[in-house]
């Protein structure tokens, strides 16, 4: 449906230095799905997504909705973002204080191309209003509404323009912990029950694992892996991606020989069977992710394979999860245990790695700056 | 161009107004822009131009062309006279801008930072000084404290039963007092804002620390007032010197002069010496620049210092104790000085039949004589009309030019917009006098028929205001979020649409503040319609002029009576409707 090609956006900042914002940034999102811009802050997600909304002028590419490109450096196309029927949803909401809520709402119909009958205008405008939950304060300065209401009314906005692709910068970053779940969940199910065609740019990672059909991360510019969330999060093909989505262990190691769909490596904990998704031979250097919740704890030595000995060094209590820093020789390994399982500070403890989750990941250091 | 501006220029064309399509939209958005750009151009540039050539050329007379002679920078630099006006000028801006400032930071800090009763009074009263204009304060301060009919000097001299002079306004002392007294309200309004925008955690962490009050007071709150107490000394330095009400009615008098009355009398005399006048007025606008130059350097500087919250706060005042009557009696006093006691000089004036002091038997002479010659005047009306159509056309012209070029500067990347911002601000430093007069070279040389009508008028009213009508959209548009501009893009809205439903509307707390205060000002305007002025086109300021140079004291004082009453009527009827209209603030 939206197919991005070779992306190139740049632009000179406050010193007249040029920001390479977007580069090469190429993706496809097929019809209904919620698609994510996921990275840090400064990688150019919000600038890739202001590209397509037209309120950037990329330098090269090519953006196209169903086929129809809306910017194209090669043919010299450049739809002007009024003339493009996108629904953008601001970080800042960018609701017009100046306007009620009805007023808000209704100003894509009153000033759009197509003229509307007062009627026609209303209607559509208190469909979508109920559909966000907020036709009860229909009439309210937009000012006075809460964060979250005025979160829904920025959708409203978008959404009645019946837009062919709703662009979504951080919707939900400017809410309170609590809100921002019941947001999301909300989010989730208006879009997959309207089955609109989404951009959505974040920074936070469960946002983005949550929401996401699927899930572009962005480093420096670029797109460096694009995946469902589970691939994301359990098959990282590089050490950005790894260290950026979620929390984990790296172990240095070098390979040992070939073992079913993995090998077995030499690693700085001890050996250790794991998976890998490349190919590699004796003695090539790599690095293995572990992610702390797929440490298994025991005081006693259990059966099966990968099982390492280590001192617990250092505990911290976060109410569902109980965070143990384990010492292995050297070496500090971060494990996440239920807390009804209780060490003291000093005890041995038996650290248990399913070879399933042990990944290896290509050591690229072109990525390493950017983490 | 090289490649930076080019991508700078794509990004400008990438804005969210930006089209490709549908060149109506193109045409209107680039024809705004393009006039805005031209008129400003226009308005800041030509008059300077002018000044500066005619400065360079022998006057025109019937038997001889002009000609290029640098004779009348010699006469203005080669006589003692000249340097005798230089340093009347410095010692009189030097000593009015030291005076209100004193007074100006002394009450700006009563009433932000310590607990004197009757202050949010006394701030609400504030503005009232700004409404009275130069010559009637003038006039008032003369009919109070001249030698000879003073009423302060006959009030001391029959207490003390002596022929003996207390005060003398006629002189430097006097110029200094009683324009002092007229600019000390902006010095406080300046003030107050510095000690405002200042964040309260600083001094009260300097206290935590251990710092004694005084402490806080030196190396805490001057250190970091100190860019913005530097830049107000600047700003009052430079309209004092180029204030021209009080120079002429108190300086010339006793043949104390200074560049601005001196330019007045270089017009005004037979045959007009316009070339020295010009010589004069780039001295004066050279001085006015630097002013002003180091003065946005400051200010700009300065808002680094100012860490600025953003929340509304009030910081703790300071407990003064007994003290605080003392301090709630000075603002008493200086509310006396500055509107009770020249109102009622008015007041008392307006109601003889011939001037006299207040006495019992003056008493019985009352009468409204004044008033029903004044309202019976021949060119009262169209003065008055003259006045409120000036106002208001400058006013509205004002803020919607400098709305879109605010617009220009604020929000988009075309390179080169920071002259723009720049050329709009340059009025800033031309004394009233100054641009009437170079407004008046330049129409006597490009005829396009608007020499002696309302047009030149208008014109350099505009001129003279669009400064202020840039800085009051300014404030303005730096909080109007990009997004909001973004969304209504996203919309479907043209460039004009939005600029029209969206950035004009959310302009508007600044548009209003802006057009009352530039309709005040330009009421009041008098030292750039002195010179421009003819019989018809007179306005309201002009008139009291006049009047005073008859003599007509009496009539003077019911016109200032009446003119004060109107503006203080207009402006409380502004703020309601502004408050009625306005956009509440979140």
């Amino acid at each position: 449906m939206l197919s991005v090609t070779g992306l190139f956006t740049e632009y000179p900042n406050e010193k007249g230095e040029i920001v390479k914002a977007a580069q090469d940034v190429s993706f496809e999102v097929p019809e209904g799905e919620l698609f994510t811009l996921l990275g840090p802050s400064g990688c150019g997600k919000t600038t890739t997504l202001r590209s397509i909304a037209g309120l950037e002028r990329p330098r090269a590419g090519e953006i196209s909705v169903n086929g129809v490109p809306v910017y194209s450096s090669a043919n010299g196309i450049f739809i002007a973002p009024n003339k493009r029927n996108f629904g953008m949803v601001f970080q800042s909401y960018a609701i017009w204080p100046h306007m009620n809520v009805f007023k808000n709402a209704a100003f894509s119909l009153e000033v759009g191309a197509r003229k509307y009958s007062k009627k026609e205008i209303e209607n559509r405008v208190m469909r979508v209003l109920t559909a966000v939950g907020l036709d009860h304060v229909a009439d309210r300065e937009a000012t006075k509404m809460s964060g979250g209401q005025q979160q829904r009314l920025a959708l409203a906005r978008a959404l009645v323009m019946e837009p062919k692709l709703l662009l979504l910068d951080e919707p939900l970053s400017n809410l309170d912990a609590k809100l921002r779940e019941q947001m999301r969940s909300e989010l989730k199910r208006m879009q997959r029950e309207l089955g609109l065609t989404t951009i959505y740019v974040t920074h936070d990672q469960s946002e983005a694992l949550a929401l996401s059909h699927e899930i572009a991360v962005m480093s420096a510019g670029r797109i460096v892996q694009i995946g469902s969330p589970r691939d994301i999060y359990e098959r990282p093909r590089n050490k950005f991606v790894a260290d950026f989505v979620g929390l984990t262990n790296f172990l240095d190691a070098t390979i040992e020989e070939a073992d079913g769909d993995g090998y077995r490596v030499n690693s700085s904990i001890g050996a250790l069977s794991v998976t890998s998704f490349d190919q590699y031979s004796r003695g090539d250097a790599v690095l293995i992710s572990v992610r702390p919740e797929d440490i298994e704890l025991y005081q006693a030595r259990p059966q099966g394979v990968n099982v390492i000995e280590g001192k617990v060094d250092f505990k911290v209590f976060l109410g569902e999860v109980l965070d143990y820093q384990i010492m292995i020789g050297e070496r500090k390994v971060l494990a996440r245990a239920h807390p009804s399982f209780k060490s003291r500070l000093g005890d041995t403890v038996f650290l248990r790695m399913d070879p399933e989750k042990c990944i290896t990941i290509q050591d690229n250091t072109q990525y390493r700056k950017a983490a | 161009m090289n490649r930076i501006d080019m991508d700078a220029a794509g990004q400008f064309l990438a804005s969210p107004s930006a089209e490709t399509r549908g060149w109506r939209n193109i045409d209107l958005k680039w024809l705004i822009i393009g006039l805005s750009v031209g008129l400003v151009a226009y308005l800041a540039l030509m008059p300077l131009a002018f000044l500066l050539w005619q400065s360079f050329f022998t006057p025109q007379t019937a038997t001889k062309a002009v000609e290029f002679t640098l004779d009348n920078y010699v006469t203005a630099y080669s006589s003692v006279e000249t340097l005798k006006l230089f340093f009347n000028s410095v010692t009189f801006a030097a000593g009015t801008s030291t005076f209100s400032f004193l007074i100006g930071t002394a009450l700006a800090w009563m009433n932000e930072r310590t607990n004197t009763p009757l202050k949010s009074l006394f701030f609400a009263l504030s503005i009232i000084p700004m409404i009275i204009p130069g010559i009637l304060f003038t006039v008032a301060w003369i009919l109070l404290a001249s030698p000879k009919i003073g009423i302060v000097n006959l009030l001391l001299q029959g207490f003390f039963n002596t022929e003996y002079v207390f005060v003398n306004i006629y002189s430097m002392w006097g110029m200094i007092w009683v324009d002092g007294l007229h600019y000390s309200s902006m010095a406080f309004l300046i003030m107050t804002a510095a000690f405002r925008s200042m964040d309260p955690a600083l001094e009260e962490s300097a206290m935590m620390s251990g710092a004694s009050v005084p402490q806080i007071a030196w190396h805490i709150t001057l250190k970091l007032t100190w860019p913005a107490i530097f830049a107000t000394l600047l700003i009052l330095f430079v309209r004092s010197i180029e204030s021209f009400e009080v120079p002429a009615l108190l300086g010339l008098p006793v043949g104390i002069q200074v560049f601005t009355s001196s330019i007045y009398q270089a017009i005004h005399q037979y045959p007009s010496k316009i070339g020295l006048a010009s010589s004069y007025a780039v001295t004066l606008l050279f001085i006015t620049s630097i002013g002003i130059y180091f003065q946005s350097k400051l200010s700009s500087h300065g808002s680094r210092y100012s860490t600025v919250t953003g929340k509304g706060f009030r910081p703790r005042a300071m407990d003064l104790g007994r003290w605080r009557y003392l301090t709630a009696a000075i603002f008493v006093v200086y509310f006396a000085l500055i509107v009770i006691l020249p109102f009622l000089v008015l007041v008392w004036s307006s109601l003889q039949k011939f001037y006299s002091v207040p006495s019992l038997a003056a008493l019985q002479n009352l009468s409204f004589d004044a008033y029903a010659f004044i309202l019976t005047y021949p060119t009262m009306i169209s003065a008055f009309v003259n006045s409120l159509f000036l106002a208001v056309g400058c006013a509205t012209g004002v803020m919607l030019v400098t709305s879109v070029i605010c617009w220009i500067v604020v929000k988009t990347k075309l390179p080169g917009r920071w002259i723009l911002d720049n050329l709009a601000s340059l009025p800033m430093v031309f004394p009233g006098l100054v641009l009437g007069l170079a407004i008046m070279i330049f129409y006597l040389n490009v005829d396009v028929g608007i020499y002696g009508t309302m047009w030149i008028l208008f014109i350099a009213y505009v001129t003279r205001f669009m400064p202020y009508g840039l800085r009051y959209n300014m404030t303005s548009m730096l909080q109007i979020h990009k997004e909001l501009e973004e969304s209504a893009a996203m919309s479907g809205a043209s460039w004009s649409t939005t600029f029209r439903r969206i950035i004009l509307p959310l302009l508007k707390p600044g548009l209003l503040a802006g057009w009352i205060y530039i309709m005040i000002a330009s009421i009041r305007e008098l030292s750039t319609s002195i010179l421009l002025y003819s019989p018809g086109t007179e306005v309201v300021a002009v008139l009291i002029w006049e009047l005073w140079e008859n003599g007509q004291y009496v009539e003077l004082s019911a016109l200032g009576v009446m003119f004060i009453v109107a503006l203080f009527l207009l402006v409380m009827l502004a703020q309601i409707v502004s408050r009625k209209f306005g956009i509440k603030e979140n």
